[in-house]
C-alpha cells in the first residue's frame, strides 16, 4: 500500500515538471507530433499532458507498467478512442503537420494512413486472401483482380508469411497458428500502404519463437513505415526499438534513445522500472 | 501470516487411500452417474412424448389424405342436361355450366345405379366432380361414362371395417353394404390430391387444406417481409448507434415487454388499428401478416441485439483499424457474423407466428373461406385457425381431416425451419 502511495505522490510531484524537449527527432523525419494531450474516460484522467515526437525512420517503443496509459495514448494516434463513447481527447496530435482531431480530418482515411496491429491476433473469419485484400478493396487501391493479387502477395511477402501460406490462400485465416495470425494481421495493415503502423503489444499472446519472428519482421519493416510499438517487455523494447518512451500513471516520464534510456535513465522512476523495482 | 503457518504443527500427509476418502470418491462417481441418468431420462421422456404425438397424428391423419370413392355410371347423353359439346366452346361456358342441373344428374345416376339408398352413398358435393369432368372434356356429354366420385362420410366410415362396428345399427348395415360394394368393385380407397388442392367446405369428403395453406403462406410472407428488416434494423440501431439515455432505456424495456405480451392482445391491436383506422379488408392475409409482424418483431430485435453484442470487439477493432467506415464494419463484418443468431431468433418468432390462432380470430380470419385466396387482400384463413375450425365440427368425417391438417402444419413448420437452419449453417463462421 505504501509503495503505491509513494508512486501517487511521485506522480503529483512531476505533474508540473516540464518535459525534456530536446529535439530528439530531426525535423525532416518527423511523422507525428503530440502536444499536451490529455485523455479522459468519463471523469477519470487516463493521460496527463503528454507531448511526444514520432520519427519516420525509427521504431518507437512505449513502455511502462500495466494501466500506465501507453495503449490509450497509442489509440489516440489513429483515433481508435473515438469508438469509446466516454473517452475525451484534448490537446493536439498532428500527422504530417495536419491536426488529426480537426473536424476536416476524415477518420477513415486517417486509419488507412495510420494502421494498427492489436494485442490479440484478430484476423477476420475469412480466407487468408480475403483478410489481406479487405483493406485495399474498401479503399479502392486496386483497379483489377491481378493488381489486388499483387498487393496481397506483396503484403504477405513483407509480413514474412507468404512462403508459409502461398498454397492455401483460400483457407480460413483463423486456422493459422497464433504467430502466423499476427503476421497475417500485420500483412493486412501493410496492404493499405500506411505511413505509420501502431502495434499494441503485438507479441503478448505469442510464444517466444513466434515473438522472435515478429520482432525480426519489425526490424525488416523499419524505415519503410514509422512504427510505434507498445510493450511491457523491456527486453523487447531494447531489441526492436531505437527510441523508447516510458509512461507511468498516465504521464510520459522519459523519452529518449533506447540505448540511453536503458543504460542511463535520467529519471528515478525510469530507473526503478527498468531495474525491476516495480511494474 | 507466514509465521502463523510455520509455527503450526507439522503437516500430516493426506492419506488418499483411507476409507472415508475412498467412500467419498465412490459417492462422487455415483452422483455423476445419477446426474447423467437424469439427463438421459429427460431426453428420453421428451423424445417419447414427441414420438407419441407424431405417431398419433400420422396414424389418424394419414387417412385424411385418402378418399373413399364410389363408381357412378352417368348417362350424360340421356340426361336432363341439354348441352352440346360445341356450346361449351363459347365464352358463356361458365354460365351454361352453372345453370345446368348437375346435382340432379348426380342424384338420378345414383338412384339408377344403387337404388333409393344410392343418395346416401354419394357425397353431397359429388356433382361438382361431374361438372368439372364436363368442363375438362365436353365430349363426355355424348357418352355414357362411369366416374369415380367421393363417397359419403357414412361409406367412408364403413370403409374402416370392423373398427367402426357395433356403434349403431345403421353403421353396421353400412359395413355390410360396403363389403358388397367392395366385392363388386364399386368402391375404392385411393390416395387423393383433393385434400391438398381444395379449400374449406362443409362436407368433410370435399374439404382441402390448400386454402388455409395458401393463406398461411401469404400471411407468413407479409410477416417475414416486415418483421425481419424492421427487427434487424432496430437491433442494429439500438446496439450500434443509439446513445445511452433514458429514451433508449424506455425503448429497450418496451421491446422486451412487447415480446412477452399475450398474442390475443396483438389481435385486438390489429383489429383496432389496421381494420378500424386504416380500413384494411377484414379477414385478409395482409392484416394477419401485419398483426403477426408486430408480434414477431420484438423477438427478432432481442435475438438480433444479442447476436450483434456477441460479435467479438476484436473484429470491429480490426476492421476499424484498417480504415473501414462504421457502416462497412457493420455490413461486412458484424451483420454476417451475427446472422446465425439473428436467424435463430427469426425461426423462433416465425414458428410462433405460424402456429398463432388467437390474434387471427379477432381480425376475422376464422371466416369460412371456400376459395383459396388469390392475393394478400382476399379473405383467407390460416392453418392453425383451419385446424381449430375443423376440430369444432360435428361431422365425424372432420376428425381425420383435422389430423391431416395438423400434419400439413407440422410439415410447413419443418420446411420453414429447415430453410432457416440451412441458411444459418451456410453463414455460420468460426473464429
Amino acid at each position: 500500500m505504501n509503495n503505491v502511495g509513494d508512486m501517487m505522490n511521485d506522480a503529483m510531484d512531476t505533474h508540473a515538471e516540464p518535459i525534456a524537449d530536446a529535439p530528439l527527432v530531426a525535423p525532416d523525419t518527423l511523422k507525428m507530433t503530440a502536444r499536451n494531450v490529455d485523455v479522459y474516460y468519463g471523469a477519470k484522467q487516463a493521460i496527463d499532458n503528454v507531448s511526444i515526437d514520432i520519427g519516420m525512420e525509427n521504431v518507437t517503443a512505449f513502455i511502462g507498467p500495466s494501466g500506465c496509459g501507453k495503449s490509450t495514448f497509442l489509440r489516440c494516434l489513429n483515433r481508435m478512442n473515438d469508438t469509446i463513447p466516454i473517452a475525451r481527447v484534448t490537446g493536439q496530435i498532428e500527422l504530417d503537420e495536419n491536426d488529426i482531431y480537426d473536424p476536416s480530418m476524415d477518420v477513415v482515411q486517417l486509419r488507412a494512413r495510420v494502421g494498427m496491429v492489436f494485442q490479440k491476433p484478430n484476423p477476420f473469419p475469412k480466407s487468408i486472401f480475403e483478410n489481406v485484400a479487405y483493406g485495399p478493396r474498401i479503399h479502392g487501391l486496386a483497379t483489377s483482380k491481378s493488381e489486388l493479387d499483387q498487393i496481397v502477395e506483396k503484403s504477405l511477402i513483407r509480413a514474412g508469411l507468404f512462403e508459409e501460406v502461398k498454397d492455401r490462400l483460400n483457407d480460413s485465416g483463423t486456422a493459422l497458428s497464433g504467430g502466423q495470425q499476427q503476421r497475417l494481421c500485420i500483412a493486412r495493415a501493410i496492404a493499405v500502404d500506411p505511413e505509420v503502423i501502431l502495434m499494441d503489444e503485438p507479441c503478448s499472446a505469442l510464444d517466444p519463437i513466434a515473438t522472435a519472428k515478429i520482432e525480426e519482421l519489425i526490424n525488416d519493416l523499419r524505415g519503410k513505415y514509422a512504427i510505434v510499438i507498445v510493450t511491457h517487455n523491456m527486453q523487447q523494447a531494447a531489441r526492436v526499438s531505437q527510441r523508447t518512451a516510458f509512461f507511468h500513471l498516465g504521464t510520459l516520464v522519459e523519452y529518449g534513445e533506447t540505448s540511453d534510456l536503458f543504460t542511463n535513465p535520467s529519471k528515478d522512476r525510469t530507473k526503478d522500472y527498468i531495474t525491476g523495482r516495480y511494474g | 501470516m507466514n509465521t502463523a503457518i510455520a509455527s503450526s504443527t507439522a503437516r500430516q500427509p493426506t492419506d488418499w487411500n483411507a476409507g472415508p476418502m475412498q467412500r467419498r470418491i465412490r459417492a462422487r462417481y455415483r452422483a455423476e452417474k445419477r446426474f447423467r441418468f437424469y439427463g438421459l431420462f429427460a431426453v428420453l421422456l421428451s423424445a417419447g412424448f414427441l414420438a407419441f404425438l407424431l405417431v398419433t397424428m400420422v396414424s389418424s391423419g394419414a387417412r385424411g389424405f385418402t378418399q373413399t370413392q364410389i363408381a357412378l355410371p352417368v348417362n350424360f347423353a340421356g340426361s336432363d342436361i341439354f348441352l352440346e359439346p360445341s356450346q361449351l366452346e363459347g365464352e358463356d361456358r361458365d354460365q351454361l355450366l352453372a345453370q345446368a342441373d348437375f346435382q340432379g344428374l348426380a342424384q338420378q345416376s345414383a338412384i339408377a345405379a344403387y337404388g333409393e339408398e344410392g343418395l346416401d352413398l354419394l357425397s353431397n358435393g359429388a356433382w361438382v366432380l361431374l361438372r368439372d369432368a364436363i368442363s375438362a372434356d365436353p365430349t363426355l356429354l355424348t357418352r355414357n361414362e362411369t366416374l369415380w366420385v367421393p363417397a359419403s362420410t357414412e361409406v367412408d366410415f364403413a370403409a374402416r371395417g370392423d373398427s367402426g362396428a357395433g356403434q349403431s345399427e345403421e353403421r353396421d348395415a353400412m359395413i355390410v353394404r360396403y363389403a358388397e360394394l367392395d366385392a363388386a368393385d364399386q368402391v375404392r380407397r385411393t390416395l387423393s390430391w383433393n385434400f391438398l388442392t381444395l379449400a374449406d367446405s362443409s362436407d368433410p369428403t370435399l374439404v382441402g387444406i390448400w386454402g388455409a395453406l395458401k393463406g398461411s403462406l401469404l400471411t407468413m410472407t407479409i410477416t417475414l417481409l416486415l418483421a425481419f428488416p424492421i427487427g434487424v434494423l432496430t437491433a442494429v440501431y439500438l446496439e450500434e448507434y443509439a446513445p445511452e439515455n433514458r429514451w433508449t432505456d424506455i425503448i429497450e424495456v418496451s421491446i422486451n415487454n412487447l415480446a412477452a405480451v399475450p398474442s390475443i392482445i396483438f389481435g385486438l391491436l390489429g383489429l383496432a388499428v389496421f381494420i378500424n383506422v386504416f380500413y384494411l379488408p377484414r379477414s385478409a392475409a395482409i392484416v394477419g401478416g401485419l398483426t403477426l409482424a408486430l408480434m414477431t418483431m420484438p423477438v427478432i430485435v432481442i435475438a438480433g441485439r444479442n447476436a450483434i453484442k456477441s460479435v467479438p470487439p476484436s473484429i470491429r477493432d480490426a476492421a476499424l483499424g484498417i480504415g473501414a467506415s462504421p457502416v462497412q464494419v457493420l455490413t461486412h463484418h458484424v451483420l454476417p457474423l451475427s446472422l446465425p443468431g439473428i436467424l435463430t431468433g427469426t425461426i423462433i418468432g416465425m414458428s410462433r407466428a405460424l402456429g398463432e390462432t388467437a390474434p387471427l380470430l379477432l381480425i376475422g380470419m376464422r371466416a369460412f373461406v371456400a376459395t383459396p385466396p388469390s392475393g394478400f387482400t382476399d379473405p383467407a384463413t390460416v392453418l392453425p385457425v383451419q385446424i381449430f375450425l375443423w376440430s369444432d365440427e360435428l361431422d365425424p368425417g372432420f376428425v381425420e381431416k383435422t389430423s391431416a391438417a395438423i400434419i400439413v402444419l407440422l410439415l410447413f413448420l419443418l420446411a420453414m425451419n429447415g430453410i432457416a437452419i440451412w441458411l444459418r449453417n451456410k453463414y455460420e463462421q468460426r473464429w
